[in-house]
């Protein structure tokens, strides 16, 4: 059997099981639609999260930025998963006890104003939409790779299969096509991380290969990288720079992370506030499985990489250009990877050449310029499988893999906008009234409203991809994140303070972005130019988060210390999330 | 009634704090500002903070929430508050 019938198979049967469970879990009514009934495991749940929070970005691209730059790139992974302790302590638990749907429905209660709710709704919007442009790109490039169809065609299929899911079950539908999407990416991530360790290090756990010795050198695997790096002019891998800027990234995507809606309403499902509590914590042991392989992926990819390209040592001979490996070829065709042999001596040269020193010693060789001259990150994952040479049903599963990565976050997020849209302002704000099945149905439509959006943005990104999680991140710390927090942390908050400090880190956040990146992102309409120079103390764009949150902060302190605080019921409502007791009443009303 | 939940109140956040300084120690502190302290440790061929950085504060995070679900559980019923 070739590759690609493989491949059409196995991604083949993972759609089919997602569909098969879609029907098995469709959504009878609104409870269902929008939070599962509330009876979800915080096991289940927990698996469901870590589907729904990791996306095409954390299988196919992390690794590969963590390889290339080495230290620096732990931000990634510390500030992706410690959100998730201040999700577990600061939010999930209050926001289960309130029992409701959607986050703009605890802003609007909270803050007893309507004009809050649609402030969050517009927050909601704005960050759940830029995000799921992302993932369904994603989803068509990982179909236009293994299933060789345009990666249009493929973003249609996308779209239809979650489409079938998402409008007929809605959050329970969701919730349990998740679980299924977890172990179809965890297990695709961790075969070829296991025989690549096992063949490094004689480690099958990649966690632990990485910090091994490795037999053929005798030395720790990073101290072989490093050496192999620092010979070639590369930055050691595990020295850093710029800590304080490091600190601050980690804190942006931290806040970021727990400010996210599509995460937190999946602690809506659970039946109970202590399930909320547990299942923060068994969403990060899911996420941990692969996070804490990752960066072993990482430098143990950086790595092969080095010794394909060196086989002799730095000091023998490169690699031939007709040497080079099947999966080197393969990967060529698809432009991701080139080489070019610019001295013509057959030899493929691989160094920094932006290094004096390394300058000297090419002139001394007799090289003309590094020759591997693109590498893209995102190969890295997606090569796993060709590297170690495993079988061709591995490469299949890393095309499902990948498929689930983005699939299951699209879902998560267009649930968390199709709520937005069908319960914060149908039924809330233009027709009260409305029936709970009439509810369900516009829920429905709502839904495949958000889809067909998201697959027109995915065929027609707006030329902004690279930036739009950036400004996910940086506007869910700036505006959702402190909101939420003070609503449960402070009883003196009130709506004006809320409202106003909402908005202030919106328009603040997005004025900084659009000041170095471009009206809306647009090409062309910046006022600064992108570089440290321009950036006001110094603080990158990416990196705006947290003080788009202290301006949050502030602007709501500020105003509420001189408005009148929130009236005895709202108090009340205050006192009655910070205790357990009564989830259970909350839920039966 | 409203003493018990302040005081339950009050020992939560007793608790948050607690653990989101060991939480920032981990993530902020050895991984990154406090590494250059760190770097006589050494840790499979490189020094302890790298190690926080890429595996150590993943780890000191679980144990966090599971810590903190477990006694916050307990506090419930101590302060009879929990879900019936």
């Amino acid at each position: 059997m070739d590759q690609f019938t493989l491949n059409l198979l196995v991604v083949g049967a993972s759609f089919a099981l997602y569909i098969g469970i879609a029907i098995w879990a469709r959504a009878g009514t609104t409870s269902e639609f929008y939070a599962a009934g509330q009876g979800v495991n915080p096991v289940i749940n927990g698996m469901a999260t870590a589907a729904d929070w990791m996306s095409a970005a954390s299988f196919i691209s992390m690794a590969g930025l963590i390889a290339f730059v080495g230290y620096n790139n732990s931000t990634f992974l510390m500030g992706w998963t410690g959100g998730y302790v201040l999700m577990a302590m600061l939010l999930a638990p209050y926001l289960r006890k309130f029992g409701k749907y959607t986050v703009p429905e605890f802003v609007g209660d909270r803050y007893y104003s309507t004009s809050a709710r649609v402030v969050a709704v517009i927050c909601l919007l704005v960050i759940s939409i830029t995000y799921v442009i992302g993932q369904m790109t994603g989803a068509g490039v990982a179909f236009s790779r293994f299933l060789e169809v345009s990666s249009t065609q493929g973003l249609l299929i996308a779209s239809t299969v979650v489409f079938i899911y998402a409008v007929l079950g809605g959050m329970k539908g969701i919730t349990y096509t998740q679980v299924a999407q977890y172990i179809v990416l965890i297990v695709a991530y961790t075969i070829p991380a296991v025989f690549i360790s096992l063949q490094l290090t004689g480690n099958p756990i990649p966690g632990l290969g990485l910090f091994s010795t490795m037999p053929s050198t005798g030395e720790p695997l990073l101290v072989t990288l490093n050496g192999l790096l620092t010979d070639l002019g590369f930055n050691a891998y595990t020295t850093g720079s710029k800590p304080w800027l490091m600190a601050l990234f980690t804190l942006s995507l931290m806040i970021g992370t727990a400010g996210l809606p599509h995460v937190i309403i999946r602690f809506f499902t659970v039946p109970k506030v202590a399930d909320a509590r547990w299942s923060a914590g068994w969403a990060l042991v899911f996420i941990s499985l692969l996070y804490l392989t990752a960066p072993a992926v990482g430098a143990m990819a950086r790595l092969n990489i080095m010794t394909t390209m060196w086989p002799n040592g730095v000091e023998g001979e490169p690699v031939a250009q007709a040497d080079l490996p099947n999966w080197f070829q393969t990967w060529s065709a698809t432009g991701l990877l080139g080489v070019e042999d610019k001295n013509g001596d057959g030899l493929i040269q691989y160094y920094n050449e932006n290094s004096p020193a390394m300058q000297e010693m090419a002139a001394a060789r007799g090289w003309t310029g590094n020759e591997l001259v693109r590498f893209n990150q995102d190969i890295l994952v997606l090569a796993n499988p060709e590297i170690a040479q495993l079988p061709g049903w591995v490469i299949a599963l890393i095309a499902a893999g990948g498929l689930a990565a983005a699939l299951s976050t699209a879902a998560g997020l267009l649930l968390a906008i199709s709520s937005a849209i069908s319960h914060d302002l149908i039924k809330s704000v233009f027709n009260p009234n409305i029936s709970e099945k009439a509810e369900l149905f516009w829920a429905r439509v709502s839904m495949a409203f958000a889809i067909a959006l998201a697959t027109y943005l995915g065929i027609k990104p707006p030329g902004f991809a690279a930036q739009v999680v950036a400004l996910a991140f940086g506007l869910a710390a700036a505006t959702l994140f402190p909101t939420l927090m003070m609503g449960i942390f402070s009883k003196r908050m009130n709506a004006p303070g809320a409202t106003l400090g909402m908005v202030a880190g919106l328009v603040v956040t997005c004025a900084y972005l659009f000041t170095y990146l471009g009206f809306a992102f647009i090409p062309g309409t910046n006022l600064l130019a992108n570089n440290a120079d321009n950036w006001l103390f110094g603080i990158p764009p990416t990196h705006f988060g947290p003080i788009g949150a202290l301006i949050n902060f502030a602007v709501a302190y500020a105003v509420s210390s001189v408005t009148a605080p929130p009236p005895k019921h709202i108090q009340d409502l205050v006192e009655s999330v910070r205790i357990p007791r009564g989830a259970g009443a909350a839920l039966a009303k | 009634m409203a003493e018990n939940n302040n005081a339950y109140w009050s020992a939560n956040i007793r608790l948050v704090t607690i653990c989101l300084v060991i939480w920032a120690l981990c993530s902020y502190g050895f991984a990154i500002l406090l590494r250059p302290m760190l770097s006589g440790i050494a840790v499979g061929g490189t020094d302890l903070g790298f190690w926080f950085a890429q595996q150590g504060s993943i780890l000191v995070f679980l144990a966090l929430i599971f810590f903190y679900a477990w006694r916050m559980n307990k506090l419930d019923k101590e302060f009879g508050v929990d879900e019936q």
